[in-house]
Formats: C-alpha cells, sequence, structure tokens
C-alpha cells in the first residue's frame, strides 16, 4: 500500500486550471522530492494534500484512506504533517512552548482545560528532548518570533515532526539559507524524518539529487516526469522544460 | 517567582485590611464610599480578567462581553427573590456560581455562532449579539423588567456561615473572596493545554490546525470559559446592588471590560486587574469632581493605543531587563525630565477640557469652575491662554524629552541583553 496517493487531482481557482490532473504515488518510507520551475502548482500541490484548499476533483489517499474531504486539523489527526515554506510557528510564544504545542495533540491532551502543562512530566521531557535533537537548546526560552530565520526554519522543522507523523510535507525547507546552513538544515531533515515516508518541495538542485529517492517534475499542473534521480534528469522532456538550463 | 507570591499575598491583605484603614472610630461606621469602590473594583477585576481571556490570550476582540455579566447578574435576582420566598432556597455564597453557570450557557449558545470566524467577522458577530441582548432586555420583561430592571433583596435569611449580608462589608468580603478563587481558576486555566492552545490560536492559527487543533474548538471553549467568569462578576453585582439595569449588559460596559483590559495590559495576566483597579478609582473618584472624567478615560485610551500597545503592565514588565541588570537607578534621571512636561501637558489639557465643559454643561447646572483654591471665571482670556500655553509648551518639550529618554532606553536595554 502507498504512503499517500494523488488520483488525477485537479484544482481550479476560478476559470484557471492550476493543478491539471496529478497522479502521484509515494511508497512508505520514500524521499520524495518535487522540482518544477515557479508558478508549476508545487505549493499549491502541498496545500491540496494538508487540506488547506478543497479539491476540485480526483482523489487523495493517506494510508488507503480518503483525506481529500477532511479538514486539515484531521488530516494531521491521521499521520500528515506539513511545514510552510514562509515560515509558520507561534511567534509570541517561547522555543520551548512552540514544541510542546506541537506534541500536545498527539500525546492525547485534546482541549484539556483541566490538566496542568508543568506537572506532564512525560510530555515536558519529549519537548525538552526535542529542544537538543535541534539544537535549540540555548534558544529554549527565547520567544519564537526572535529567533534568526535559519533557527526558526530549525523549529518549524521541529513542530513539524513533534507530532509523529508518519507522512511529512517540507515545503523549500531550505529556502534563502546560506550553503553552510542548507547543509546543517538538510542533516537535520535526515536525521529527524529516518524513517518516515517525506514529500518535498525543493528549488536546490544538490539538496534534491543528495537525498531524494524519486523525483518527481511537475510543470504547468501536470506531471512531466517522475522516477529515480538518474532517470529523471535523463529525460528528455525534462531537460527541455526545466534541467536544460543547469546542464549546460 | 517568589517576588510574585509576596505581590499576591499583599494585594490580598491590602484588599482585606482597606475598609478598617478608613474605619469611623468615633462613630463606628464603616466608609460606605469606599467600600461600595472596592466592590465594584471586585467585579470589574473579574470582568477585566474574563475578557482578557478573549482579547489577551485568544486574540479575540469581543464587543458583547457584557452580555455574560449582564446574564449572570439578571439570573442571580430571580435566584435571590426565588430565595427570598423559598422556592429555591440556595445559600448567597454559592449564587454567584449559578450566575456562572448562566453566563456558561448562554457563552455555549451564543459562542457556536460567533467563534466559527476570527477577526473582523468575530467582532462583527460579537457586536450584533451584544445589540441582541440589549434589546431583549427591553423588550422581554418578565425576565429583564424592561428599562427599570429587576430589583431585589439580599438579606434571603440563607447563608452557609450564619451571615445576614446586611452591610455592605459583608458583600465585599463575599465578593473579595469570589475574586480570589475567580482569578486563581482563569490562571490555572493559562497553564492547560486549551489555555496554551488559545495563545497559539492567537499567534497563528493555520499552524495550529497542522499540528492537530480545530482553531474553532480552542475558540469556542475559551469564549464559554470567559462567559462562565463574566457570568460570576454579574453574580456579584447583583447582590451588591440589588438590582439588576439592562445597563448591566449593554454595550458601554463592553466597552468598559475593553479598556479595562487594554489599559491594564492585555499581554501580562494580572494586568487587566490593574486596569480594573485604576478605571474603577478614575469611575469613582474623578467623576465626583468633573464633569469630563469619561474624556480624560477616552484620551488615556487612545495614548495607550498609539504609545503603549502592551498596557501598564507591558510598560512595567518592559524594565524587567534592565532591574536584573541593577540598571534602574539610572532611569530616574531621565523619568524625572520626562515628568515635567508630562504635568505641564496634563494640567494643560484638563484646563482646556474643565474650562470648555464648564462653558457648556457646567453653566446649565450652574455650577461654578473652582480650581486651585479659587473661583475662576470661565470667560475670561487669561486661564484659557494659561491652559492652552501650558497644553503647548508641554507637548513640544514632551516630544524633545521623549527623544533623549528613548536613547538612554535604547543603550540600556542593549547594555543589559549582553
Amino acid at each position: 500500500m502507498t504512503a499517500l496517493s494523488l488520483r488525477d487531482v485537479r484544482k481550479n481557482f476560478g476559470a484557471t486550471e492550476i493543478i491539471r490532473g496529478v497522479t502521484l504515488d509515494i511508497a512508505p518510507g520514500e524521499r520524495h522530492c518535487i522540482i518544477g520551475p515557479n508558478g508549476a502548482g508545487k505549493t499549491t500541490c502541498f496545500n491540496l494534500i494538508s487540506g488547506r484548499f478543497p479539491i476540485t476533483s480526483g482523489e487523495i489517499l493517506l494510508n488507503g484512506e480518503r483525506i481529500d474531504t477532511l479538514p486539515p486539523h484531521r488530516i494531521n489527526r491521521m499521520g500528515l504533517s506539513r511545514s510552510f515554506q514562509i515560515t509558520s510557528i507561534f511567534h509570541r510564544l517561547s522555543v520551548f512552548e512552540n514544541l510542546r504545542c506541537a506534541l500536545l495533540w498527539s500525546r492525547g491532551y485534546r482541549y484539556s482545560f483541566w490538566s496542568p502543562l508543568w506537572r506532564q512530566r512525560a510530555l515536558n521531557e519529549a519537548a525538552e528532548g526535542l529542544l537538543e535533537e535541534l539544537n535549540l537548546g540555548t534558544r529554549r526560552n527565547v520567544l519564537a518570533g526572535l529567533l534568526s530565520y535559519a533557527e526558526q526554519r530549525a523549529l518549524e522543522v521541529g513542530m513539524t515532526i513533534a507530532g509523529g507523523a508518519t507522512v511529512v510535507l517540507l515545503d523549500e525547507p531550505t529556502a534563502g539559507m546560506s550553503n553552510t546552513e542548507t547543509d546543517y538544515a538538510m542533516a537535520l531533515i535526515r536525521r529527524v524524518t529516518q524513517g518516515k515516508t517525506l514529500l518535498m518541495v525543493e528549488h536546490d538542485m544538490k539538496v534534491v539529487f543528495d537525498l531524494a529517492d524519486t523525483i518527481t517534475v511537475l510543470v504547468y499542473g501536470q506531471v512531466i516526469a517522475s522516477g529515480p534521480p538518474a532517470e529523471v534528469r535523463g529525460s528528455r522532456a525534462v531537460q527541455e522544460a526545466y534541467l536544460g538550463a543547469l546542464d549546460g | 517567582m517568589r517576588s510574585r507570591w509576596w505581590l499576591i499575598l499583599m494585594l490580598i491583605v491590602v484588599a482585606i485590611a482597606l475598609p478598617w484603614c478608613f474605619y469611623d472610630w468615633t462613630h463606628h461606621r464603616h466608609a460606605g464610599f469606599l467600600i461600595s469602590m472596592l466592590s465594584q473594583m471586585g467585579m470589574m477585576v473579574i470582568l477585566a480578567l474574563s475578557y482578557n481571556m478573549l482579547l489577551g490570550q485568544a486574540g479575540l476582540f469581543s464587543l458583547c462581553h457584557a452580555t455574560f455579566f449582564g446574564i449572570g447578574g439578571y439570573a442571580t435576582v430571580h435566584l435571590l427573590n426565588a430565595a427570598g420566598s423559598g422556592d429555591f432556597p440556595l445559600p448567597m455564597e454559592v449564587m454567584p456560581l449559578f450566575a456562572g453557570l448562566t453566563g456558561l450557557a448562554l457563552a455555549i449558545l451564543f459562542g457556536s455562532m460567533a467563534t466559527k470566524q476570527r477577526a473582523t467577522a468575530f467582532a462583527m458577530i460579537t457586536l450584533g449579539i451584544g445589540e441582541l441582548m440589549a434589546t431583549s432586555a427591553l423588550m422581554f420583561h418578565h425576565f429583564f423588567g424592561g428599562e427599570g430592571g429587576v430589583t431585589t433583596n439580599r438579606m434571603i435569611d440563607n447563608s452557609l456561615f450564619g451571615l445576614s449580608y446586611a452591610s455592605g462589608l459583608q458583600v465585599y468580603y463575599l465578593i473579595l473572596v469570589w475574586t480570589v478563587i475567580a482569578t486563581a481558576l482563569m490562571y490555572y486555566l493559562t497553564l492547560t493545554p486549551l489555555g496554551r492552545m488559545a495563545n497559539a490560536t492567537r499567534d497563528n492559527f493555520e499552524r495550529a490546525q497542522f499540528i492537530g487543533y480545530d482553531p474553532r474548538m480552542v475558540r469556542f471553549l475559551q469564549f464559554a470559559l470567559s462567559g462562565f467568569f463574566a457570568g460570576i462578576g454579574g453574580g456579584l453585582y447583583a447582590i451588591t446592588y440589588e438590582i439588576v439595569t439592562f445597563d448591566a449588559l449593554a454595550a458601554p460596559l463592553s466597552a468598559n471590560a475593553l479598556l479595562m483590559a487594554y489599559i491594564g495590559g492585555t499581554t501580562v495576566f494580572g494586568g487587566p486587574i490593574l486596569g480594573a483597579i485604576l478605571i474603577t478609582l478614575l469611575q469613582s473618584g474623578v467623576s465626583l469632581l468633573s464633569n469630563s472624567w469619561l474624556v480624560y478615560v477616552g484620551v488615556m485610551f487612545i495614548a495607550m493605543v498609539i504609545f503603549a500597545p502592551t498596557g501598564l503592565a507591558g510598560i512595567i514588565k518592559a524594565h524587567d531587563p534592565i532591574r536584573q541588570a541593577g540598571r534602574l537607578g539610572s532611569l530616574v534621571v531621565p523619568y524625572l525630565r520626562l515628568a515635567i512636561p508630562s504635568l505641564s501637558l496634563v494640567l494643560g489639557f484638563v484646563g482646556v477640557a474643565e474650562l470648555m465643559s464648564f462653558l457648556t454643561i457646567g453653566a446649565a447646572q450652574g455650577r461654578k469652575l473652582v480650581l486651585f483654591g479659587g473661583p475662576i471665571d470661565v470667560h475670561a482670556t487669561l486661564p484659557w491662554a494659561i491652559s492652552a500655553g501650558a497644553l503647548l509648551v508641554g507637548g513640544l518639550w514632551l516630544r524633545f524629552e521623549a527623544a533623549g529618554f528613548h536613547r538612554v532606553w535604547e543603550s540600556l536595554t542593549t547594555e543589559a541583553r549582553r
């Protein structure tokens, strides 16, 4: 069974068709990168999968179950988590609180207004552990909005994986980073997504070819190629549409 | 952390002791004015804190908070009447709890509509709810008593501790106990998963969705609980005044809740307490001296929104890093330099406002403006010139001093951060 599959997914904004029949199968544990020129619909695809926008037609399945009619929080509870292209964190809460919030639902706290947070030993230890794993230990009590850009991105990755999602969607996690920061972020992503299914939009080709098991090339809302990196690199259609400039 | 507990303890001790500090030992009478003011403070503290559960903690700009305060009041009046006639014997001490449950029930009903939305749409819906309730209060006489409201008698002779509640002092202590309970519970709520997720949805409702939470549910629960506490405040109101009219649920009181929370500071839990105390002081004190006290509250609110959006508590909290660095002393002189032009500005403004008010309302009331120990002719040029001069000079001077203060502040905070 596939971890995530899209069946002829379409999305219109008004009369404009943005996603024009995308079909995609992602196996459990696979590291799958979506690449494509600007405006190809990569982020829109993420928004459809995660439930941020409703789809116009087609089907999306998570571990064999339909999710395309569910609201985002329900999809998240079923084990799919995402990050955003523009950093999305709780900027007026501390780094620690951000991580603790991200852990709450998966640990069954729901909307509890009776259990005091400071006494939840396992929860707090998990949040501390995550803090160390992200290398943000020294920034524990800093408001998330005051972190540096790279730190905020790391925090967001941490919040995305905190709830124990099995399918993780990362939208350009290294955008706007320097080379060293990118290397560091990728090492972090590899480490924390160990054993999970990873779907990632990325512009940095070095990152993509290093990381991906499978690459899907999206152009104008359609998949023009999908397969192992070597195969995609060799594809004539891809070279014409997109990669050509890189090789030359 | 230690010092915070001391502060809370001190506040409670002062609240207990204050009526006795002004006790008239020669006539063996309590200072009625003080006790009614303190009682008013108690309920306003609850109202402002429960409002801040929405505004400060959940980022919900509600315009109908008095609805839940008022309904708690009406429910209590009817309960007191039922208890007095023996139909539904309920001890006085638990009345506010039932008032809170009424507030909770109504907040569940209205919250289920309003909290589907957020931001502007939420504010619009709550405005509608507030107006709906104010109109209903005038239309449905059986429950709300029309314009005259509903009256009651709090001497129901039913108390867990054998108290009669004939004196204002006993009522005040009942209010104090409930204020402490409600405040403690509201503080506790900020330390629970729901309380934290309310902050989180305030900051970023979209991220909250993608960590498994339905922001609507978070808003709804927060709204319902805040209605519960507002209802408790309303119950205390009914017990104190023995009459509830539609003033207790109409828009001006909702606006007051907003003013108190905002001026006190929405970013700190205790901020609204400060705001409630300050506004009640102004209301009770300045309103006796001046017709224009609402003008002062309004101008203070506008000044806060523009210059200090974190409110009084936020200003105090901003000093924390400097205090920890032990450099608070370096701010004394800069503050003094601010104080002089500020005083001139304030006096000038008060002068102009009072002259204006005595030219119109005061004349109609046949009162004379008495300032600085002598009567002042509001038609003469001199007082106008002095006031306007003080206002202008104070304003310009303050701008100049503020720039200097800002430089000192910046250098101190960067130093403290290092």
